[in-house]
């Protein structure tokens, strides 16, 4: 009886390897590891504007004052995604880059919801910090204050 | 010794500097726009693209709407000077592969300012991304030489008919 349920387990082990595996992979594409609402709050503020365009023109001023490069901007979509790259082998400076996508919809009729999610070292930034920091400079840009999101 | 590996790790991007903004980055902007007297952006930024051509990079992204323009070129990055240090160094053992290639980007905004958007302000940041002869990653780095930007204002201005002012 022991020895069959021992049996059996092994049996189910390398099964539990390929689940284990699968999941990898999806929490990767998926990025299921952090609470999806809990990341939605640390990355998202509300401004009290409707001004889309003057919106995104801060968001892309505030990357470049960061010294972002910009990838791409559609101001049909509101996305804008730029990166910061930097390495200098000379003075021992590994590369390293830091990606970020910024949204920007309407949230109710008076205010702008200003989503960005940003990808550091091929991870995604889950630290509330990083966003905090990010918002606080795009602040100054908007002279607006950045409400958080419940 | 110590130092040194501790160097070794050090990132080149860091999640706590890279997202706050600081002094230097104003003194950054200041020297990487010019405001122009007029109303029209568009007419600014096509003369920005027309200029980008001129001077041999090609134009990747653009949203008008936003005014922006993004642009790149490849060219040779040799150095004299460094294949003088390779080659000395070769001798003593230390060679250090010199500069091969080199990928330049520009990166142009341009934004109404002033009352009632009198002037437009247009700031360009270069950057280059440096490969040496083993075409391995040297260097990522932000270009900045203010004689650059100056003569890339001096040139933007001829075209333009328009005297560019600093910030």
């Amino acid at each position: 009886m022991t020895s069959d349920r021992r049996t059996r387990n092994l049996l189910l082990l390398p099964l539990f390897l390929l689940v284990t595996a699968c999941a990898t992979t999806q929490d990767h594409l998926l990025d299921m590891n952090t609470s999806q609402v809990q990341l939605r709050n640390i990355q998202s503020r509300a401004f009290d504007t409707t001004d889309k365009e003057k919106t995104m023109r801060a968001i892309i001023a505030t990357l470049q004052d960061l010294g972002f490069m910009l990838d791409r901007a559609d101001y049909t979509l509101g996305v804008v995604t730029a990166s910061k790259a930097r390495a200098d082998t000379m003075q021992m400076q590994v590369y390293a880059s830091l990606r970020v996508t910024v949204t920007v919809r309407p949230r109710g009729e008076k205010q702008l919801l200003v989503r960005a999610s940003a990808e550091y070292q091929r991870s995604p930034v889950t630290d509330a910090k990083p966003y905090q920091n990010f918002f606080n400079s795009l602040e100054k840009a908007m002279f607006l204050e950045a409400h958080q999101v419940d | 010794m110590a130092v040194l590996l501790l160097m070794t790790g050090c990132a080149a991007v860091t999640l706590d500097k890279d997202l706050n903004l600081t002094p230097e980055m104003f003194a950054q902007r200041q020297m990487q726009t010019r405001r122009f007297d007029t109303t029209d952006e568009q007419k600014i930024l096509k003369t920005c693209a027309a200029l980008l051509q001129d001077t041999g990079f090609t134009i990747d992204e653009s949203e008008a709407k936003l005014g922006i323009l993004i642009a790149s070129k490849e060219r040779d990055a040799t150095d004299a000077a460094q294949w003088a240090v390779f080659i000395v160094g070769s001798f003593f053992g230390v060679a250090i592969p010199p500069d091969k290639d080199q990928i330049m980007k520009a990166f142009v905004t341009t934004r109404p300012v002033g009352g009632s958007g009198s002037q437009v302000a247009v700031r360009v940041v270069f950057e280059r991304i440096v490969f040496d002869t083993e075409h391995r990653l040297k260097k990522i780095e932000p270009l900045n030489d203010p004689k650059m930007y100056q003569s890339f204002f001096e040139k933007l201005s001829k075209a333009l008919f328009l005297e560019a002012h600093d910030i």
